[in-house]
């Protein structure tokens, strides 16, 4: 019976030898699953919630897979065993990423209110509850602003030179070192930073600045390959189109393929952006923390939320918290910037056909 | 406004693959001249030659003469971007920028080149264009819509509207029908009809049919296999190339018996 049916002689498109699993049976393969599953281990000792799931999963598959082999023949049996292992990895891939953000969202609002948004931590010492984030929210906005008008302009020009000028060994050696720069580790990029500076300005410089450098190396090689890989997105044809008209190389570079590469430069900048905002090592190496509000890029220390949030757990007690509390404020800033792109791509896409 | 041009034993290459060799014919103005041939005969290269298009393409040269009016095309002073403003040119496939609108895509060479116009030129300009190219009637409620919204022998004509808009001395069209349907094709074909009175008109096809009813002028390239640079068989007037030519190779093209 399951076999792979041969064309019958009669060739009729309704296979008599072939019956269909009813469509609760989904739902009843998965109960039944669970419930055998917790039965086995109710048998061999106590149950435990991921127990229970892993294992009902387990038996669903193979019960599912075994009966639609039975009576619905072999291809719709492999349909279903890629289903369910195809949902199954997503279901998976989900399960860190929700109790992450529950964990995060948990903790965090334990001490996340608006004065903890808007106070810094000039005169909190011990096991006082007060202080806040707001000096670290603006050094974070500040140095992460300040990589992005460092790296994008960069990298939006080496895009355009690789994709619409570079040709022959230049190119070449240009793309493999940017593959080479976004894999440098990001404390080297800190101590890159460091090193510049203490250069130029000497050993007991501390600046903003310091960490946009060392952030701006980070980002400028994933600028780069986003924006890469949209100008090679955008068709030769609109090129030609914008030749034929008599329109020069490089206003047709700015007014057409920049302009219609537009919404996805944009998510590219932004996915940039976020891939920064987060990192902590080279700013611990170069701009440090510290606890009143500094909103001068070039002159002294400034606080940042990760810093900010390895630094209080580090304390411990009451640190821990407001390093929960730090952390959630970055997620949600990761979040809005992440809203703010889709926005912005919105408005730069192209207006469909329809 | 219109012009002639003569080539002159013009050879194109890529790199050092002969495309096309020794090419020599006179492009009549208001008149339309149609190339015609098989896949790969370089008719569509020798086209893009006529205003430095191919040029686009890294390592294609070209040596031999093309004059308009007995100005050199490819003299060492002249720039290319002034001959694509002079001679003009049409896809294959519709290719109106996805980013503006109707009314932009008209004015696209003038917008895109940073020309200032005044508000009420600009709208002269769209209508005249658009007349121009026989969509006017069709897109006159909507010219704020995408460019993309319209149908595909639409999206061509607007192509074509966005061509005229510059005025050109020429107007150069690659397979313009290819992706059309019958009734597009009929459109843009009465559309040549009328543009030559005004433009002189090259126009690459591979519809027999096609040619003999829009060209004045027709002119057959063939190829002697792959590998092998394409070449000009012969070129007369139409009546005479689909009735009487000349060559052996043209008339076993025109009439089905080839390859």
């Amino acid at each position: 019976m399951a076999v792979d049916t041969a064309p019958a002689s009669g060739s009729s498109l309704v296979d008599p030898g072939q019956g269909r699993l009813p469509s609760w049976s989904t739902g009843a393969f998965a109960a039944g699953g669970l419930a055998v599953a917790f039965l086995l281990l109710l048998a061999l000792g106590s149950p435990t919630v991921a127990g229970v799931v892993g294992l009902g999963a387990v038996l669903f598959a193979v019960a599912s897979t075994v009966a639609s082999f039975v009576v619905e023949g072999r291809r719709r049996a492999v349909d279903r065993l890629a289903t369910t292992l195809v949902s199954g990895a997503f279901l998976l891939a989900l399960i860190p990423l929700v109790s992450l953000i529950l964990l995060v969202v948990g903790r965090g609002m334990e001490s996340f209110s608006w004065t903890f948004l808007t106070t810094n931590m000039v005169g909190i010492f011990g096991d006082m509850t007060e202080g806040g984030i707001a000096h670290a929210i603006v050094g974070t906005l500040l140095i992460t602003l300040a990589a992005a008008v460092i790296s994008v302009p960069i990298g939006l020009l080496t895009a355009i030179y690789l994709v619409e000028y570079g040709r022959g060994p230049l190119a070449r050696s240009i793309t493999f070192l940017v593959d080479v720069m976004t894999g440098i580790p990001s404390i080297v990029a800190g101590l890159f930073g460091f090193a510049l500076f203490t250069l130029i300005f000497g050993p007991a410089y501390r600046a903003g600045i310091m960490g946009a450098v060392a952030l701006a190396l980070l980002m400028t090689p994933v600028v780069i390959r986003s924006v890469e890989e949209m100008l090679r997105l955008v068709p030769n044809e609109l090129r030609e189109a914008s030749y034929a008209l008599g329109v020069p190389k490089w206003l047709t570079i700015v007014k057409v393929v920049l302009r219609t590469a537009a919404a996805g430069i944009v998510t590219g900048v932004m996915l940039a952006l976020a891939r920064v905002i987060g990192e902590t090592a080279p700013l611990l190496l170069t701009v440090g923390l510290v606890a009143q509000m500094n909103s001068n890029l070039f002159e002294g220390r400034m606080a940042t939320l990760p810093v900010f949030a390895f630094r209080q757990y580090e304390q411990g007690g009451t640190g821990i918290d407001r390093a929960w509390a730090a952390a959630l404020t970055l997620i949600l800033i990761v979040m809005l910037l992440n809203l703010a792109a889709r926005l912005i791509s919105r408005w730069f896409t192209p207006k469909g056909a329809r | 406004m219109s012009k002639r041009i003569d080539v002159s034993d013009l050879d194109v290459y890529y790199g050092d693959f002969l495309a096309v060799e020794g090419v020599t014919m006179a492009i009549e103005p208001r008149q339309a001249t149609a190339l015609i041939g098989p896949s790969g005969c370089g008719k569509s290269t020798f086209l893009r030659t006529l205003n430095r298009m191919h040029e686009v393409i890294p390592g294609a040269r070209v040596t031999g003469k093309a004059l308009m009016d007995g100005q050199d095309l490819y003299g060492s002073d002249v720039d290319p971007v002034s001959v694509r403003r002079q001679i003009g040119m049409v896809f294959q496939r519709p290719n109106p920028f996805p980013t503006m609108s109707i009314a932009d895509n008209v004015l696209a060479g003038a917008k895109l080149n940073n020309r200032r116009m005044s508000k009420g030129d600009a709208q002269d300009l769209v209508e005249q264009s658009l007349r121009g190219a026989n969509l006017w009637n069709e897109v006159k409620e909507r010219l704020e819509r995408p460019g993309s919204s319209l149908s595909g022998g639409q999206q061509q004509r607007l192509c074509i509207a966005r061509a005229i808009a510059v005025r050109p001395q020429v107007l150069l069209m690659d397979e313009p029908c290819s992706a059309l349907d019958p009734i597009s094709t009929l459109a843009i074909e009465d559309l040549i009809a009328e543009l030559k009175s005004d433009y002189t008109i090259v126009i690459v096809t591979h519809n027999m049919q096609q040619a003999a009813r829009v060209s004045d002028k027709t002119a057959f390239f063939n190829i002697a296999g792959t590998g092998k640079p394409g070449k000009l068989i012969e070129m007369d007037d139409t009546a005479t190339m689909f009735s009487s030519p000349r060559e052996q190779a043209t008339e076993d093209y025109i009439s089905g018996r080839f390859g």
